[in-house]
């Protein structure tokens, strides 16, 4: 008892902690299930089936596809865009700053339904087909202002004075911003489009309202709740965590390494 | 979250005039250009819908007629009577789920900020993972969890626990699934990490000597916590607290996965008058006054817990 009120802010912690990996315990562990009727939800027997075949009902994998090859799309929409503005709010100096900055800050500070509904009125004004392009114009949108934020952390805590040693040297403009600048700010970026990756990926509330009759993965899961759920979604599910675990791993390996070899 | 990860702005030297006019006029031009396709998307794909959606809302009309702006403003007055108890519940767990993120969340961040030592990179990771299994899903385990034959109810219902929550009305009929307790909890767990990693990331900027310093100068445990570190960790807490509340306010996945027709809430609905029933002019109006609400509780709310500088 003693040690418990002692350590009482890691007994907390360590409980929500529990509570965040929870669902995705058993997740896992539904995925070996055989379920009786349409919904996975109770446990009845092990089984190896859906793991075997991940594809196996119809539109799935489909759906993967589409949601993947949005998410990429909207990644390098909304990299390209997003450095580009941070570049110019950080370097330069020009009128119209402060609303740029409340431009970029609004979509986030908006619950999306409300940017979903919107866009949903303007793309039936226009007259435009609902499906993969207002899907990725719509994500190109929400995650511009997130990678806006990411790369300009990094420009930020950049210093002027190594782009001002590479002109010194006679570096040109171009070759100071790719060899110099643009390494620099590389984390930047890359924290910039995964985070933009992720969250296409992802996104389920903007993409229900302007998809039309296309289905992402999110969608699927979504449609999939209340017809009937296939243990395959478990399936995708615990696949999608452990690679993700794995890389993180990788990264910190690749890293260690890097910092032995660096220190003589 | 990255938007608190953001170290505050290194003084900037000032421009003047003359330096200005120094720069030639194809360079001065530069930062337009590269501002110009994102900005443009922006005022395209973001500003310009809510325009649309403005005129929407004073629409009337139906379907197959088609619609006509007639500055028909009753609609927002029908809306809100119509829905306010949508929206009196919208707020109301996300305000809960918000309160519980906070209670939740600050001994995590606490302990990955001061305590992990060489576990932290693991918790973190820990914290960040479950985020890669798609939301969806995570949330439909919660189906599983809280179902009625389940190990959680049945604990709850030994320990007499769901007695109390029946009376306050928070269960029914000794179920947990499709009450609002549910949802609440759906919804505390879905943006818990959007609170822990502001909260985290303004703990560790705290010099551990100052603990040292508060001890050394008498103060126990929790006069420590709440004179030097709450105080101090105060960005975190309102940056943790806005990017729950404001996408809480408006989900509508916990309130339709895990609730019943007595829990839904506001996005729930304008989702259905949008795609299922089509009356664009309720569904758009009933977005803005979301907008609108949520709005004024974040401005309120920053100005109250005087960090305007936040944003």
């Amino acid at each position: 008892m003693r040690w418990i009120r002692r350590n009482v802010v890691v007994v907390a912690g360590l409980l929500t902690l529990a509570y965040m990996i929870l669902p995705n315990l058993v997740v896992m562990v539904f995925s070996f299930n055989k379920p009786k009727g349409r919904f996975n939800y109770a446990w009845q027997t092990f089984s190896l089936d859906a793991w075997k075949d991940p594809c196996g009902v119809a539109d799935l994998c489909g759906s993967l596809t589409l949601s993947f090859q949005i998410a990429v799309w909207a990644t390098i929409g909304a990299t390209v865009l997003g450095t580009m503005i941070a570049f110019a709010l950080v370097r330069y100096r020009f009128r119209a700053r402060g609303a740029i900055n409340s431009l970029i800050f609004l979509p986030m500070a908006m619950p999306e339904v409300v940017m979903a509904a919107s866009l949903l009125t303007l793309f039936l004004n226009m007259g435009a087909e609902l499906g993969f392009w207002t899907v990725l114009i719509a994500h190109i949108m929400f995650c511009l202002s997130f990678v806006v934020t990411a790369v300009k952390a990094r420009v930020m805590s950049m210093d002027p004075k190594l782009e001002e040693a590479a002109r010194d040297l006679y570096a040109g403009p171009v070759q100071t911003f790719v060899r110099v600048t643009l390494p620099i700010a590389a984390p930047g970026i890359a924290a910039g489009a995964l985070l933009a990756f992720a969250l296409s990926f992802d996104d389920f509330i903007i993409t229900n309202f302007n998809a039309g009759s296309s289905v992402t993965f999110p969608m699927f899961v979504w449609g999939s709740a209340q017809r009937g759920t296939p243990v395959q979604i478990n399936v995708i599910g615990t696949a999608m965590f452990a690679v993700a675990v794995l890389m993180v791993i990788g990264g910190q390996l690749v890293g260690n390494r890097r910092k032995k070899a660096a220190t003589p | 979250m990255t938007a608190t990860a953001a170290p505050p702005a290194p003084p900037t030297p000032p421009v003047t005039d003359a330096a200005v006019r120094k720069v030639p006029r194809r360079k001065r031009l530069v930062p337009y250009w590269l501002l110009l396709p994102g900005i443009l998307w922006l005022l395209v794909f973001f500003a310009l819908p809510m325009v649309y959606q403005a005129s929407t809302s004073v629409q009337t009309g139906s379907l197959e007629k088609g619609f006509e702006v007639t500055w028909h403003f009753q609609t927002y007055w029908d809306a809100l009577q119509e829905y306010y108890p949508q929206f009196v519940r919208s707020l109301l767990y996300a305000g809960t789920a918000t309160v519980l993120c906070l209670l939740l969340g600050y001994p995590l961040a606490y302990l990955i900020a001061f305590k992990a030592g060489r576990w932290r990179n693991l918790l973190l990771v820990l914290v960040i993972a479950p985020f890669f299994t798609s939301f969806l899903i995570r949330t439909l385990a919660w189906k599983t969890i809280l179902a009625d034959d389940g190990a959680v109810v049945g604990a709850l219902d030994t320990l007499r626990v769901l007695d109390v929550t029946s009376w306050l009305g928070w269960t029914a009929d000794d179920r947990v699934l499709a009450t609002p307790m549910a949802v609440v909890c759906g919804l505390t767990y879905n943006f818990l990490p959007f609170m822990i990693l502001p909260l985290y990331t303004s703990l560790e900027r705290i010099d551990g000597r100052l603990h040292e310093a508060a001890g050394d100068l008498y103060a126990r445990p929790l006069t420590t916590l709440r004179k030097v570190t709450v105080p101090l960790s105060m960005p975190g807490i309102v940056s943790g607290t806005l990017l729950t509340f404001i996408p809480a306010s408006g989900d509508y996945v916990n309130a339709e996965l895990l609730g019943s027709t007595d829990t839904k809430m506001v996005g729930s609905v304008i989702q259905s008058q949008f795609l299922r029933v089509l009356d664009y002019p309720t569904a758009a109006a009933l977005s803005f006054i979301l907008m609108a609400v949520v709005l004024v509780v974040v401005t309120v709310y920053i100005r109250r817990s005087g960090t305007e500088d936040l944003v």
